[in-house]
């Protein structure tokens, strides 16, 4: 067990080992995320996408580095990759910005 | 359009990787690294394979390499292909020994491979002779070679005159992927060279002519579901460039010659062993290329497959030259195993027709 740092990507291999302290919950969550990837209306290649924009949403980095793969694995390229990021990015920038509305209310009440 | 290699042959930079005892030590970890994979018939004995033994099934395809002599020198090449390997190219003499072979035996299918096939004198002949004898001829054709040079630019007329199918890499619609992999260039060519087999019919619809495409990573991951994969690339290569073709057939990166030289360059060797072993598949076992395929060297020697070919593992039967070939004598031989092994079983499995499980 690590006590130095934080994230250790060797730590994602044992992601299946939270099934150890509560299996029920465990086992209906992953065979629910393997359903959730598979083929549907959307692509293998489509929901990788979207998993990677959420992923640097969340920041987590275990997701980052899994969703990279798999969007490669599934046949994304840089491109494709990179405009999902940007797709995440400016969304979490818009609900800063589009809060400002609320900004600019309260300070034409207050100003003359 | 001209393209520019990236790299160069493991042979051209005096590299130990060009030893293929060399690369086998590096495998078993006994040079370069110590990683040690567990032994591959040892993980087919406990997937149910009776002592770890694999033995073929019936031998349908005979798949030619008739050189190592290419236009191209891409970053993964299992042959360690070049235009500097021009000493290496199948004899007449071979060629005639090959059509003597396929003559007396019923092997449907003659799979050709290199390098860049067609840039052997002989190929344009072996290719009559074959179908003289009416076998289903495949050609693994690289696409760009179609532009390399006036005397290749009618391949596609001689192809379809002769039902040729053929078989080409193209690893992504990406450019830059497609690039990264077979050299500056080879994606603009290869969009080029797949127009003029489209123009005589290869990929279109009735024509009985067929144009399939291999996909293989470009890095360190496994190829994703062939079925995905291919309806991708139809849907991308049809809406950006216009071009059609049959069939995308899915290719695990095996980890030899100068895939294994990237591996070990980028420091990725261990992890990509470890994917490999952590995706075995008992299931693509059974379904294996070597247990229907020989594979015939330049200099006539017999080998399970292309890849044992390039690690110069030879038959483990009385009959190694194709000079002493008996069908018989070879279906019941045992298949050499090593540690590579794990390229063609990890996942959907590999081999040179795509996934088989």
């Amino acid at each position: 067990m690590s006590k130095k740092r934080y994230f250790d990507p060797e730590d994602l291999k044992k992601f299946g080992q939270i099934s150890e302290w509560q299996k029920p919950m465990a086992d209906k969550f992953f065979a629910w995320y393997g359903e959730v990837f598979k083929e549907g209306a959307l692509t293998e290649r489509e929901k990788a996408l979207i998993a990677l924009a959420v992923a640097h949403t969340v920041q987590c980095p275990y997701c980052i580095d899994a969703y990279t793969t798999t969007c490669l694995e599934k046949g994304a390229d840089e491109e494709q990759m990179m405009e999902a990021v940007h797709v995440a990015a400016a969304i979490r920038a818009g609900s800063s910005l589009v809060f400002s509305t609320q900004m600019m209310n309260h300070a034409k009440e207050m100003t003359m | 359009m001209s393209i520019h290699p990236r790299t160069q042959t493991l042979a051209r930079r005096h590299s130990p990787l060009s030893d293929t005892f060399f690369q086998l030590e590096v495998l078993n970890g006994r040079a370069v690294t110590d990683v040690k994979v567990p032994l591959f018939a040892e993980t087919i004995r406990q997937a149910g394979y009776a002592d770890g033994v694999l033995m073929p099934t019936r031998i349908e395809i005979f798949q030619v390499n008739v050189g190592k002599l290419c236009n191209q020198t891409c970053a993964h090449c299992h042959v360690d292909a070049g235009p500097d390997r021009k000493r290496e190219n199948m004899s007449k003499e071979t060629f005639d020994q090959c059509l003597e072979v396929l003559r007396r035996y019923d092997i449907p299918t003659v799979d050709i491979t290199g390098g860049a096939p067609e840039m052997n004198p002989h190929f344009r002949w072996f290719v009559e002779e074959c179908r003289a004898l009416g076998k289903h001829i495949m050609d693994r054709c690289n696409l760009t070679i179609l532009l390399a040079h006036e005397r290749y630019r009618d391949l596609p007329q001689f192809f379809a005159q002769h039902q040729v199918e053929i078989v080409s890499s193209l690893p992504h619609y990406n450019a830059r992927r497609t690039d990264s992999q077979r050299g500056d260039g080879v994606f603009e060519a290869s969009i080029e060279a797949l127009r003029l087999l489209n123009e005589v019919g290869y990929g279109q619809p009735d024509s009985g002519l067929k144009i399939n495409l291999v996909y293989n990573p470009t890095g360190t991951f496994l190829p994703g579901n062939q079925g995905a994969l291919e309806r991708e690339f139809k849907a991308q290569l049809q809406r950006r460039y216009g071009v059609v073709f049959n069939h995308l057939y899915a290719i695990t990166n095996m980890p030899i010659s100068r895939f294994l030289d990237y591996l070990l360059e980028s420091g990725q060797y261990e992890t990509y062993m470890q994917t490999l072993l952590d995706a075995f598949n008992p299931a693509a076992v059974a379904g294996v290329m070597c247990r229907n395929t020989i594979s015939v060297s330049w200099e006539g020697y017999l080998y399970d497959c292309d890849f044992n070919q390039m690690l110069d593992l030879k038959v483990d039967a009385p009959c190694t030259h194709i000079r002493d070939f008996d069908l018989q004598t070879l279906e019941q031989r045992c298949i050499v195993l090593n540690q590579h092994c794990y390229g063609c079983t990890a996942g959907a499995g590999s081999s040179c027709g795509g996934q088989v499980a």
